[in-house]
């Protein structure tokens, strides 16, 4: 296989042999690889002898689920590959909600899975999975090694497939008996280049029509999605926004691309987004995505969706636009690189005084809200808290579910790329370990790890790797005692008819942090939140706060399924002509 | 509606599994393929015809097909010029008073026997997926036995294939 990358004009090999096992820890030095997320077995002893005096730092976890969501928060707040390592069968499989969240969120990853020796590969070998086959349409690219001599061609090209264009993950799989065989060390001539097809994918053709719509349009507002964030073009945005004074909606995973505070800033669209920004969806006449993906979460009911509008759709995938939704004008480029030449274009501000006191009275009329109760911990509070008490600065992971929305909706994200959340996924268990993959990113800033109850249980054997690495990540739970989100569309949806939702038998997280040497505390009501959490933030170690909410709070508001972005429910007051199901 | 693509791809291990994998995806089934050696190196051409829903679904295989990393080229056939060439076998129920028959009714259509047997002889026959189609249609009063059709491998006329090819993948409306 891959018997292309290796042309005539191959660099001259060395004469010097190696191991594959060495060939591939060199071949990772190459790719600048800061740090590896891994856990060893069988089928990567060899690797694993190579790396014991590499001096790659390597971060053992305490299940393949968590390394891998650790690497994703490596690279959503990085932006370079998160290495994994593990072995073959279970190792690997337990890799593949990983690796499917990472596509869905377009996070970049190299992946490396031990396989059984070639001799016994498809016999069902102890330890065999086939990983190859089952990870095709859930990894950007994956590779089967066939020969020692490829590996440092293939790592070179996994990196520049993972990080470039639309990020995504790899994965490589390599039978043990090639990383015991001996090769020469060379890189191979490739052809083509990646950097090349992606260059040939880039359609810059309607930045004219997209110039033309602004100026006539009167009702224009821009959807930014986390392309931005990967392109790192929020300042491009926000100056894109403020020359053209077009408003602007964060999706989900686009939140910290605009500045929270800047007026022409509408806040989150979607199912429990702002009320301002599904108006503007349903009213605009001209609407520019940047880097979403018309999520059915953020849309609501297509029918409803921009349903005047010209819409105009800005991806460095070109999947991606007209995909979902119908695009008049079709831009296929790095948002940084299409805002970029945008303002160098004579853009002019229209006439939009009646668009913006229309949304201004939305966004005075229905704000977010939610009741204050001196009796009770509302899970909306504690993220005011934590927001208050980091300034909107910390970086912020969550799983998926009711925490995760209370999180968009009231923390205030003032830098980008600090945002790390399962969105297209909405994987449980994805928080806490991409808290460590972000806190080793970054060692000195402050990382928020809020989760729900449920979505903790799932992975929170990688306590341990808070005390291997001295890392001091604040885990936050939000404990409602159930899998809130599921409650509370049984209780809206299925007469609350509580199936399977409410768990009431909870370890005791205090005593459980304790066990692993992390300070624990549990909070109980208002009166005791600010000053624990304030205590919790300043140590200097990690911190386990058990926050006792109330288990009956519900996330408004919402866009129930079916309805349009219009229709949503919950606001109050309720929205005017909306009946509520 | 029926869609017909060529693709050109890495000849590599797994890639005809990425690709049917892709269309599975969106259930689209596959009403032929075929997969041969191209005039490159290292390169194969596919020949794909689909059942899809729509021509913006169409628009939508082509666009995911073009993002994978083993597919080089994507070339649209659907509505344009092109040689499109089938290969049949057929084997017929006959008995020596029907072979002259046969033999009439294959004539126009240049079938041709490549084996004869007591009771069944097989042909042999080359042209498009409706010349076949009209053909079995004619065989079928006399017993078909089996019936072993390659699907389409087909070639545009004289058009720039290249620029029909980014028309399609570009075109969003």
């Amino acid at each position: 296989m891959q018997g292309q990358f290796f042309s005539s004009a191959a660099t001259e090999p060395s004469a010097k042999q190696f191991t594959g096992a060495e060939i591939l820890v060199e071949a990772l030095k190459n790719e600048d690889v800061e740090l590896i997320f891994g856990y060893p077995g069988g089928a990567v002893l060899n690797i694993y002898d190579a790396l014991y005096d590499a001096g790659i730092p390597h971060f053992l976890a305490r299940h393949e689920q968590g390394m891998i969501h650790a690497a994703e928060g490596y690279a959503r707040v990085t932006g370079k590959a998160g290495v994994v390592i593990a072995t073959s069968g279970p190792g690997a499989t337990n890799l593949i909600t990983g690796l499917t969240d990472a596509m869905s969120d377009s996070l970049p990853l190299v992946v490396i899975t031990g396989q059984v020796g070639t001799n016994v590969m498809g016999l069902d070998a102890f330890q065999e999975a086939p990983i190859f086959s089952m990870t095709m349409p859930i990894t950007k690219y994956n590779y089967q090694i066939r020969s020692t001599e490829e590996l440092p061609s293939v790592i070179r090209e996994a990196f520049q497939i993972a990080t470039s264009g639309r990020p995504g993950p790899v994965l490589i799989d390599l039978p043990k008996d090639l990383t015991a065989n001996k090769a020469p060390f060379y890189y191979a001539e490739r052809v083509p280049s990646l950097a090349e097809k992606q260059k040939e994918m880039t359609d810059l053709t309607q930045l004219d029509a997209l110039v033309a719509a602004i100026k006539k349009a009167q009702k224009p507002v821009i959807l930014a999605g986390a392309g931005v964030l990967h392109a790192k073009a929020s300042a491009e945005l926000i100056q894109f926004a403020e020359r053209t004074g077009i408003p602007v909606i964060n999706s989900l995973l686009g939140m910290g691309g605009m500045h929270p505070d800047h007026p022409l800033f509408l806040g989150m669209g979607g199912m429990h987004g702002t009320v301002a920004s599904n108006m503007a969806f349903y009213h605009n006449d001209l609407l520019i995505n940047i880097g979403a993906r018309f999520s059915d979460r953020l849309t609501g009911n297509t029918a409803h969706f921009a349903r005047n509008a010209t819409v105009a759709h800005i991806d460095i995938d070109p999947a991606e636009i007209g995909k979902v939704i119908p695009t008049h004008i079709g831009i296929v480029a790095d948002a940084k690189e299409a805002l970029t030449k945008l303002l160098a274009e004579p853009l002019e501000k229209g006439d939009l005084s009646e668009w913006y006191a229309f949304l201004r009275e939305q966004k005075e009329e229905y704000p977010l809200w939610y009741e204050k109760d001196d009796n009770v911990l509302k899970p909306q509070q504690v993220i005011e808290m934590i927001n208050e008490l980091t300034n909107g600065e910390a970086t912020i992971t969550t799983d998926v579910g009711q925490h995760q929305m209370w999180a968009a909706q009231f923390y205030q994200f003032r830098r980008p790329n600090r945002w790390v959340t399962s969105g297209g996924l909405g994987t449980m268990g994805f928080g806490f370990p991409a808290a460590i993959g972000a806190q080793l990113a970054n060692r000195d800033e402050l990382v928020v790890a809020i989760v729900g109850d449920a979505g903790f249980q799932m992975t929170l054997q990688e306590l341990a790797m808070l005390t291997d690495y001295q890392l001091p990540i604040k885990i936050v739970i939000i404990n409602n005692q159930a899998l809130g989100m599921v409650r509370q569309w049984q209780e809206i949806f299925y007469s609350s008819r509580f199936s399977q939702s409410l768990i009431p038998n909870q370890p005791d997280y205090v005593k459980l942090a304790e066990s692993y040497g992390i300070k624990g505390y549990r909070i109980h009501n208002v009166q005791e939140a600010y000053a624990t959490l304030q205590e919790a933030f300043a140590l200097d170690g990690p911190a386990l706060i058990d926050c006792r909410v109330n288990p009956m709070e519900n996330v408004y508001p919402m866009v129930a399924p079916g309805k349009g972005a219009h229709e949503m429910e919950g606001t109050k007051p309720p929205l005017r002509g909306v009946k509520t199901s | 509606m029926k869609q017909t693509l060529v693709l050109i791809v890495n000849d590599i291990a797994g890639v005809l599994n990425r690709i049917t994998g892709l269309f599975l995806r969106r259930g689209y089934n596959i009403d032929s393929i075929t997969v041969g050696k191209s005039e490159q190196e290292h390169r194969s051409r596919m020949t794909i015809v689909l059942d899809v829903e729509s021509e913006a679904h169409a628009a939508q295989v082509i666009k995911q097909l073009n993002k994978q990393i083993d597919v080089l080229k994507v070339i649209d056939l659907t509505g344009i010029p092109a040689v499109a060439r089938e290969l049949a076998m057929i084997r017929v129920q006959s008995s020596l008073q029907t072979r002259g028959e046969i033999n009439h009714i294959i004539q126009p259509f240049r079938a041709t026997i490549t084996d004869v047997g007591m009771e069944s002889i097989t042909l042999e026959v080359t042209g498009s997926s409706e010349k076949i189609d009209a053909l079995v249609e004619l065989l079928r009063s006399f017993g078909i036995l089996e019936l072993a059709r390659t699907g389409i491998t087909t070639f545009a006329r004289e058009i720039d294939v290249q620029h029909t090819n980014d028309k399609k993948i570009h075109s969003v409306k």
